[in-house]
């Protein structure tokens, strides 16, 4: 099936009024943005604020209560499995399975988005040269230490090339050079065209991203690159924006 | 007087099989099928006086974990000793289960009761009751009372970690572990976190606390800064920011990542790591002047270029202790 791209092709997310209630309780709440193309966008909140349920949303794994938004040019209303096909996703929590080995997870996902056997192999080779890998090929994921894994995982996530990929706080508890060898890791893949749409609970990161939300209480309160949202708070770092900011919560959730 | 005495303790979960994969932190043997990558610690030493508040400070992995279940008693080491409040972690376990509180990094309390009797029952379990101590607890408890009667399954993160506090405080202990109490927690929550721990300080508790974010390393009397099972640094804070070898700038420019990769390309610079909306750059050359630098980035096409010497944070020393 066709992409049905309605809007401008070089906006990969766009999210019209985006709303998510359970219940009587509004979680997400008519938020409205768009990233460009090989955008590294960053989506801060304070626990709590939506982040999570406006990030299942746009990957097709909740139906918006109200709102339109389109992923990689898909409607996450109607489309979501097409939305899934066109995106990776990682997160700290799950990212890759720790009693398969190195190879057999990148086997795994890539067979599970449809890639060929041949195209399989070729790039894994590939990639296990580009990580200095090639030791650890046969190795049980669970078994490579934690910034190992998340290097693999970000890896993986963007292993079939999708047009976006969705990082949950991907960096949490990882070792400070590790951090930032992942980082270098992001900008080596928006440099190929792949958008980042990316959670991170560190102030210092956020400064890495292209352009920044931040949510609070279920709604985007700020939106504009670092250097913009830092002369507008006159903060002198991101994370003065960010406690002037998540202040303001009235909610008591997290 | 010493709240806590560690003497060269050691523990260590696995046999290594081959000879590739020595030590810590390091993959385990490829037949080896265990997933639970719980890392151990070599031969650590350190003490922390009574109403201190020290911090043990690393990545994932580096074996923050297993230093707390030793100190609680709920793990043997393989070698060395330990006291807690001056008693032995081996001999005298019952003495130290008594008067010390301890909360796990993995929420641990009973999903099934609610908020009210779990405090109860670990207050139960002490042989006290929540009227006797509720003075200590009050600050932290009244922001969750409100929710006394709802279970702690289904509490949010934040609420869990306060009524997880309460209950490791509930019998008035001596000395406070805290196993990564703020770990995937917003910096405004965490923030408000150390701000309880300070008033606990206040009250004469000692606490032991873990944290994979440098930038709460300020927030403790001491630090220990941890990788693979080793300690790389014991000292207070300010006094590791003062060791850190060469000079540190902070250089800016319009096009950020080729700055990144021009100043690692630089023979004079011993490493370049993006920092924020900066790059830190550790001089090893004394000879090399800003001035200097500034031209030859210019030269290399750079605009707008900003240098300036700042001071080390935590996590600058931390990077430069474990390359080592």
């Amino acid at each position: 099936m066709e992409p049905i791209i309605k809007q401008n092709p070089n906006k990969v997310i766009i999210a019209e009024n985006l709303t998510k209630k359970f219940g009587r309780f509004t979680a997400v709440d008519h938020i409205s943005f768009e990233v460009e193309r090989g955008e590294i966008f960053g989506f801060l909140g304070a626990n709590g604020a939506g982040k999570t349920t406006a990030m299942r949303m746009l990957c097709g794994l909740s139906i918006p209560s109200s709102g339109t938004g389109t992923v990689a040019g898909f409607d996450i209303g109607s489309q979501t499995e097409l939305v899934k096909k066109n995106i990776g996703y990682m997160s700290q929590k799950f990212s890759l399975y720790d009693d398969l080995k190195v190879w057999e997870n990148i086997e795994l996902f890539g067979g599970i988005y449809g890639m060929k056997e041949a195209d399989i192999k070729q790039k894994t080779d590939e990639l296990m040269h580009i990580l200095n890998f090639e030791e650890e090929r046969d190795l049980l994921v669970g078994s490579l230490p934690l910034g190992f894994k998340q290097k693999l995982a970000f890896s993986v996530s963007i292993f079939h090339n999708p047009q976006v990929v969705f990082l949950d706080e991907p960096t949490g508890g990882v070792d400070p050079i590790t951090r930032r060898q992942f980082w270098e890791l992001i900008y080596d893949a928006t440099s190929r065209g792949i958008t980042v749409f990316v959670t991170t609970h560190y102030m210092d990161e956020a400064e890495y991203c292209d352009r920044l939300s931040i949510m609070v209480d279920g709604r985007i309160e700020a939106l504009d690159s670092p250097k913009n949202l830092k002369s507008q708070f006159n903060a002198s770092n991101m994370d003065e924006v960010f406690q002037q900011l998540a202040r303001k919560a009235t909610r008591k959730a997290d | 007087m010493l709240a806590i005495e560690v003497k060269n303790i050691a523990k260590n979960y696995h046999s290594v099989k081959s000879g590739k994969f020595v030590g810590l932190g390091k993959p385990y043997p490829e037949n080896d099928t265990r997933s639970d990558s719980t890392s151990g610690v070599e031969g650590i030493s350190f003490d922390v006086k009574a109403g201190e508040i020290f911090g043990i400070i690393g990545p994932d992995g580096a074996g923050k974990t297993t230093i707390f279940r030793l100190l609680t008693t709920l793990l043997l080491p393989d070698q060395g000793s330990a006291r807690v409040n001056g008693f032995d972690i081996v001999d005298e376990y019952k003495s130290i289960r008594n008067c010390v509180g301890y909360m796990p990094g993995k929420f641990s309390l009973y999903q099934d009761l609610t908020v009210e009797e779990n405090l109860n029952f670990f207050a139960t379990v002490f042989n006290t009751t929540i009227e006797e101590n509720y003075d200590l607890i009050k600050d932290i408890y009244q922001q969750i009372e409100p929710f006394k009667k709802r279970r702690a399954g289904k509490l949010s993160g934040g609420m869990k970690q306060k009524l997880a506090l309460s209950c490791a405080l509930i019998h008035k202990p001596d000395v406070l572990f805290l196993d990564e109490p703020t770990t995937g927690v917003d910096p405004v929550s965490r923030k408000e976190f150390w701000g309880m721990l300070k008033s606990l300080k206040k009250q004469g508790i000692t606490i032991l606390v873990s944290t994979p974010y440098m930038d709460e390393a300020g927030l403790c009397d001491r630090i220990a800064l941890i990788q693979n099972g080793l300690f790389l640094k014991i000292d207070t804070p300010t006094n590791i920011i003062s060791q850190y070898e060469n000079k540190l700038w902070a250089v800016k420019s319009d096009t950020m990542h080729k700055l990144l990769l021009d100043l690692r390309n630089n023979e004079l610079t011993s490493n370049c790591f993006a920092f924020g909306d900066k790059h830190h750059v550790s001089m090893n050359n004394t000879e090399l002047t800003m001035d200097q630098l500034k031209e030859q980035l210019e030269l290399l096409g750079h605009k707008n270029l900003e240098i300036k010497v700042i001071e080390p944070s935590i996590e600058d020393c931390f990077m430069q202790l474990s390359q080592k």
